[in-house]
């Protein structure tokens, strides 16, 4: 249940929160008491509560992955009542506030599930799949140095905007969590739109969308079915669009990949 | 005792770095550069770009990050924009203009040759990003726009949206990954450095534990870099990431390297107020905002309670705009912020704890329109919301200063190399090019210079004279030492606690408050002696009691907090015996016995216009304090006016 309360009134919640040992070893939900909690605290800071005590005590706190707390370096995850990152739209679960659930609730906190991203402890998940991805072609291929004037080239506002709005992925990985498949394509359209959009991307406009593709399906990630979800759990609330873009750029390098004639000279020359 | 020599190469100013480079740095030919190891730890802007470029070069890399993966680093937080003498608004800058900003801007204590290579590289930045796809900000032609950062008079920052610092690592992280696709760098998430290892004085190797299976491992090489980040977390409360911390750089403390002014903090203006003690870190309202946002408090004490659209226009108080008409309300960070406390000391400052002034955006609403100023900071406005529930449109910020960056760091030569051999410091790590205060928008740049284009060449000047092939094995005993080392750390934080002493976190506060208390904004002889009798007593007191459960073997948060809060304890009380030592005030080190009558910063340049190097003799030991002097060829040291 969401409350936007803005009261100053303390509130108590009571936690089941997925606790698992290892990554082979069996999970379940354990009942936590959380008493006396100012609205303003942010979740995380209520687990640290939580936690704190469990430590006094000598027991083992809830493993919970986080960093920023800010919302931008993509770290925490966990599904919060059955939502990725919780019960508001664009935001992360770092930025989701005690004043979001009334005084009296029952918060269920897991891992986000997906395939491709095995569990470690309690609510932390291994997401190194997303580097792969990003290793098959998220990239423009420019070393160091060789690079022209910055203003050499110049890009439509409109473009440089659009690829600025993909390029806000975090990374976090609710995509895949909130996909009934396990799909990352909407982590994979972000970076790859993002370069489609861009002068820069063009030379290996083809080769990346294949080979990301190519990588995400190897590594387990499901297939796309338009449900949208993955949008909806965002917290960068980037576009489906993207995935849409990506679909066509795919197709298109498919087609031009099996029709297009490539030099077959090796030759270095003197 | 250690020799801090500079190595600043001969030559007039401006042609010092390009003459260096093509007449003096040793190279290391294509067919040996495989040959050399490099370790790099930490992939934030610094050690992502010197990672992927080193590997360009052809050395190998392995990259170390506790993260989960690179992408996370705390760089990714930065919000505002990064420097560059570019000139594009034609508005009269140059690379002389943000060398002799920044020399000022960090109030005479930084060095002339580092600072004037890194203005001279900023633009190859702005290149090099754009080529990866950066998208930074665009005006409507299609070029790249800029906005105004403190402590300067010309527009040289550039941006994307309020999220420069991520779209920067984002290119950096997309090289790496390019690189690492190659099999050219092989990186090493989750594992987080506990030592470095020295063998005949010189660096070659680290030991790490892996923090999901606890595993302790030795890794040899032919230079070590350490591009770990800031220290700013010795508060506990900061605009860090909470996992920012010390560890690399403290170990590597311990085993010689010089610590460089580690006084020198920088307490940002514009951020969050503290609202409780359950608080866990403090949020950034980015500098950029200073562009368009007016900065105020009541003239009256009685005003105070007032909400802010009561209180009629003659009885505010802009102050920074009344004090430092030149620079108003973008005065730099160091100044800002005192004159925010002086505000709240006067019983003029606003919000429930008094400890707050009012950030307004109602004439920029009338300029620009709501849509206007969404455009520009939309993103700063939500997270605002999202923390305090209120609406920036609406009404002004509450806005308090808060600790947000370190410009000491380990001690590097004009190569960035440390006084322990193959030990080279990048980005935040290091103590190089901010002085005693860092402008806005700087930070970013530096990680890249040091990254992109500093420390490939100049760790070739050093590897040429490594012998290709002659790395030690981990086999040997200083690694067994380390890692020895290492596991007792680990054991002794362990071994159970009286069980009086609390969490990690419960020690972690204490700290905070203690040297937020003595060794913050304002200091005095008095309270760092406080500090310098209450951190030890902390820290035995840590050792003593602190309850850390669980075991070493596997993922323990609490064991990883815990060996990290331990260093901050160390570190912490190093930095209140520099800041006792400085008998002077400079940039982000005020010490309150040393200021004019209108309470600005008093240095002393003839006995503290230098470096200090703070060098570890050992547990229990004095720690020695040598110096480097700073030498100005260039610009005239003088009082630092923004009026
Ligand atoms: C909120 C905020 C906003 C900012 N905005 C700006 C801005 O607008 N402009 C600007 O110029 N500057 C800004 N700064 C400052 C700037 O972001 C940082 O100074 C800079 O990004 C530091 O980069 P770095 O590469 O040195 O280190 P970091 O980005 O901190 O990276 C450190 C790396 O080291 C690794 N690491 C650390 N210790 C270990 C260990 N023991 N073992 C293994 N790995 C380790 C980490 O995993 C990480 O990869 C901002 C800072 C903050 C806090
Ligand atoms: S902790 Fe960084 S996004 Fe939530």
């Amino acid at each position: 249940m969401v409350a936007e309360t803005s009261s100053t009134k303390n509130i108590s919640v009571t936690l089941k929160v997925w606790r698992q040992a290892g990554p082979d070893k069996p999970g379940k939900f354990e009942t936590y008491q959380a008493k006396d909690l100012n609205p303003n605290m942010s979740l995380l800071e209520m687990l640290d509560v939580v936690n704190d005590e469990l430590e006094r005590k000598g027991e083992d706190p809830i493993a919970f992955a986080h960093d920023c707390r800010e919302g931008i370096c993509g770290t925490c995850s966990m599904v919060i009542d059955g939502k990725p990152h919780g019960p508001h739209k664009g935001v992360a679960t770092c930025q989701t506030y005690m004043r979001s659930f009334a005084d009296g609730a029952t918060i269920t906190l897991e891992p986000f599930r997906a395939k491709a991203f095995p569990v470690i402890k309690d609510l932390i998940t291994d997401r190194s799949a997303f580097d792969l991805i990003q290793q098959a072609g998220g990239f423009i291929s420019i070393r160091t140095g060789a690079a022209q004037d910055a203003n050499a080239t110049p890009i439509p506002k409109d473009n440089a905007d659009l690829a600025m709005d993909a390029a806000a992925c975090i990374g976090c990985g609710a995509c895949v969590a909130a996909c009934k498949n396990s799909s990352a394509m909407l982590f994979v359209s972000a970076k790859v739109g993002q370069y489609a959009l861009l002068p820069q991307g063009q030379p290996e406009r083809d080769s990346r969308v294949l080979n990301m593709v190519a990588k995400m399906d190897e590594l387990g990630f499901g297939n796309c079915t338009n449900q949208y979800e993955c949008s909806a759990a965002c917290p960068k609330s980037i576009s489906h669009d993207f995935i849409a873009r990506m679909n066509r750029d795919y197709i298109a390098a498919s087609f031009r990949q099996a029709f297009t004639a490539k030099s077959t000279s090796t030759a270095g020359g003197a | 005792m250690a020799n801090l020599e500079s190595k600043i190469p001969s030559g007039a100013l401006p042609d010092k770095w390009r003459k260096y480079k093509a007449e003096s740095l040793k190279l290391v030919n294509p067919a040996n550069k495989r040959k050399y190891e490099v370790i790099v730890v930490g992939a934030g802007l610094a050690g992502s770009s010197a990672s992927a470029t080193l590997s360009e070069l052809g050395y190998k890399v392995k990259t170390f990050v506790f993260h989960d993966t690179p992408r996370r680093a705390h760089s990714i937080a930065a919000q505002g924009g990064v420097n560059a003498a570019k000139n594009y608004q034609n508005d009269g800058d140059s690379v002389y203009r943000l060398f002799y900003d920044t020399i000022k801007g960090g109030d005479y204590r930084a060095r002339e040759a580092n600072v004037h290579r890194l203005a001279e590289v900023s633009v190859n930045i702005i290149d090099q990003c754009v080529a990866q796809g950066v998208p930074f900000a665009r005006e409507y032609g299609g070029l790249l726009a800029n906005r105004s950062f403190g402590g300067a008079q010309v527009s040289r920052t550039f941006y994307a949206r309020g999220q420069t610092g991520q779209q920067l690592l984002l290119g950096a992280y997309s090289a790496l990954m390019k690189q690492a696709g190659a099999g050219a760098v092989e990186i090493f998430p989750n594992e987080e450095m506990c030592d470095l290892v020295v063998i005949d004085g010189q660096a070659k190797g680290i030991i790490t534990r892996n923090l999901n299976t606890g595993e302790i491992r030795r890794w040899a090489a032919d230079a070590v870099i350490l591009a770990t980040g800031g220290y700013g977390n010795v508060f506990n409360l900061s605009t860090y990431a909470r996992g920012s911390n010390a560890t690399a750089i403290w170990r590597a403390y311990k085993r010689g390297a010089c610590f460089a002014n580690p006084c020198y903090t920088q307490i940002h203006p514009t951020c969050i107020p503290v609202s409780g003690d359950y608080q866990s870190k403090l949020t950034l309202m980015s500098e950029s905002l200073r562009n368009d946002g007016r900065i105020w408090v009541p003239k009256k004490k009685e005003d105070c309670g007032k909400p802010p659209a009561e209180i009629a226009e003659e009885d505010r108080d802009y102050y920074l705009e009344r004090i430092y008409p030149s620079f108003g309300n973008l005065a730099p960070r160091d100044v800002s912020s005192r004159a925010a406390k002086r505000m709240c000391d006067e019983g003029r400052g606003v919000g429930e704890t008094g400890l707050g002034v009012y950030l307004d955006f109602a004439d920029a609403i009338k300029r620009f329109g709501e849509a206007g100023v969404k455009e520009r900071y939309g993103n700063l406005f939500d997270i605002y919301h999202e923390i305090t529930n209120e609406s920036a449109y609406k009404t002004p910020m509450r806005i308090y200063p808060a600790v947000h960056y370190t410009m000491g760091g380990l001690w590097v030569d004009y190569n960035l190399m440390s006084n322990v051999p193959g030990l080279f410091v990048l980005g935040e790590a290091n103590f190089s090019d901010h002085g005693a205060n860092r402008l806005g928008a700087s930070a970013l740049m530096q990680g890249l210079a040091d990254g992109y284009f500093v420390v490939p060449y100049t760790i070739g000047n050093y590897l040429a004279g490594v012998k290709p092939g002659s790395r030690p094995s981990v086999d040997g005993p200083a690694f067994k030492e380390a890692e020895e080392n290492v596991r007792n750390t680990f054991k002794r934080l362990l071994a159970p606690g009286t069980g009086k002493g609390g969490s990690v976190n419960d020690f972690h506060k204490r700290l905070g408050k203690i040297m937020w208390e003595c060794c913050g904004m304002a200091r005095t002889k008095q309270t760092l002696e406080r500090g310098l009798k209450e951190i030890p007593a902390l820290r035995e007191e840590y050792w003593k009691t602190v309850t850390v459960p669980g075991s070493a073997d596997n993922l323990n948060q609490a064991l990883e907090r815990a060996n990290r809060v331990a260093d901050f304890i160390e570190l912490g009380e190093l930095m209140c015996l520099d800041a006792l030592t400085r008998e002077e005030s400079c940039g982000g080190h005020f010490r309150e016995e040393h200021q004019y009558p209108d309470g600005e910063c008093k240095r002393d340049d003839e006995n503290f216009a230098h470096v200090a190097g703070w060098e570890w003799q050992g547990e229990g030991k004095q720690q020695i304090r040598n110096v480097e002097p700073l030498n100005y060829e260039t610009v005239k040291m003088s009082v630092r006016s923004y009026k």
